[in-house]
């Protein structure tokens, strides 16, 4: 195995158009922040795919456990009625 | 849970459809075919910049050569998505591509076939990409997220080079008898190679059945050779060129066009490092990755030293 030092890891996350929501795309190394935004730009965007890129360290980003799903994302299971289509209304109110 | 809870929770998620992630436990002999294979797709699209290089500085106009430094740009950010989708599964980089230059990894041998002339790069795009493409359309659906992701977002742009490829076969095939002839003699030269790809045959491959259990693989070797061979056919008669294979026929009852037998010696041959480009390739890879030590140390240096004067400041 070598000793050589890979460049940090970097998360790339993309907005394809003004308006819309930054969404991970992939990552990449980079020696810092600045470069990691020049090699996204080459590798993410060569084709017009943002208008807008952020870049974060990897090492920063924390990340919930797929082994804990079931307890982590329980509060959300069981409650049906945040759900419109929940409340069964009179046909006369229509649309709401 | 015990290992083979583990294993039958994992197997049914697989069976679901249910892509498996990064963090999620997956059996170790999962993640080493996934590595091999990823990092051995990855090494391909970057040693598969190699033969095309040759014609940059000899496109035959400045359009085809501008689109032939994109194509290339391309297989470039395909390594590039393919090794940091490798590195989710616990490899570093650094690993990888010492593995390509000491010989212990391997990439598609179809790059140790030299470009001879312009249509070469036609017969690329073409065949060799078109043989990819079967490959990764099928791979779109692996069962490893990081790698579905990463083979829709390269089939996306991969269909470009399979168009520019074809329109440089198509130009030249209307252009003078020594153009057309030198078509035919790329075609002659880069068919069999690509039917190469796809690999042994389904009886002979080693990898293939875990690989299919696991849904890593979708379609079978012969499988995705059989595609490519029926569409190759019916595209070459726009060139109006021949596929160098006399046994190629229509079969009524497979519906399927029967091909003739693969050179299997040649293909281990090129595989064990004995095809006419081999030893060329790996040393131009290391060329070009020994001579940019130092961008890569100053690079480094300079990020550090930004890094003292935002803390002093």
């Amino acid at each position: 195995m070598s000793t050589k030092k890979d460049w940090p890891l970097w998360e790339v996350f993309i907005a394809s158009k003004r308006g819309l929501n930054h969404k991970h795309v992939g990552s990449l190394h980079a020696a810092d922040a600045e470069m990691a935004l020049e090699n996204a730009r080459d590798v993410y965007t060569r084709r017009k795919e943002g208008e807008s890129i952020w870049v974060v360290e990897s090492k920063f980003i924390f990340a919930s456990n797929p082994e804990d799903n079931d307890a982590f994302f329980e509060p959300a299971k069981n409650k049906v009625y945040r759900h419109p289509t929940f409340y069964d209304l009179p046909d006369e109110v229509n649309k709401m | 849970m015990d290992e083979k809870e583990l294993l039958n929770r994992f197997q049914a998620q697989i069976d679901a459809e249910i892509k498996i992630e990064p963090k999620d436990w997956m059996p170790d002999a999962y993640r080493q075919t996934l590595i091999r294979q990823m990092s051995q797709h990855a090494h391909s699209e970057i040693v598969g910049m190699l033969p095309e290089g040759n014609w940059v500085t000899r496109a035959p106009t400045l359009k085809r050569k501008a689109i032939l430094l994109a194509k290339i740009q391309d297989e470039a950010g395909h390594g590039l998505y393919l090794y940091s989708a490798t590195e989710t599964l616990g490899i570093s980089r650094q690993e990888m591509i010492d593995a390509l230059h000491e010989g212990r990894a391997k990439y598609s041998s179809v790059f140790n076939y030299p470009t001879l002339n312009w249509a070469d790069i036609g017969a690329i795009g073409w065949l060799v990409d078109g043989a990819a493409i079967m490959n990764q359309v099928a791979l779109m659906r692996t069962s490893y997220g990081p790698y579905s992701r990463a083979m829709i977002r390269i089939c996306k742009e991969e269909s470009f080079h399979q168009r520019q490829g074809f329109d440089i076969l198509y130009t030249l095939s209307r252009g003078s008898d020594e153009q057309k002839a030198m078509a035919q003699d790329a075609l002659n030269r880069w068919w069999w190679p690509s039917m190469m790809m796809f690999g042994p045959h389904d009886s002979e491959s080693t990898h293939s059945q875990q690989s299919t259990k696991w849904k890593i693989k979708r379609k079978s070797n012969d499988e995705l050779r059989q595609d490519f061979v029926d569409n190759s056919v019916q595209q070459v008669k726009v060139l109006g060129l021949t596929l160098p294979d006399p046994d190629l026929k229509w079969n009524e009852e497979r519906q399927h066009y029967d091909y003739g037998p693969i050179d299997w010696e040649e293909f281990w041959a090129v595989v064990k490092g004995r095809g006419p480009c081999n030893r060329e390739r790996i040393a131009a890879r290391k060329k070009a990755y020994d001579d940019g030590e130092w961008v890569r140390e100053a690079a480094l240096a300079y990020a550090k030293k930004k890094k003292a004067k935002e803390v002093l400041a």
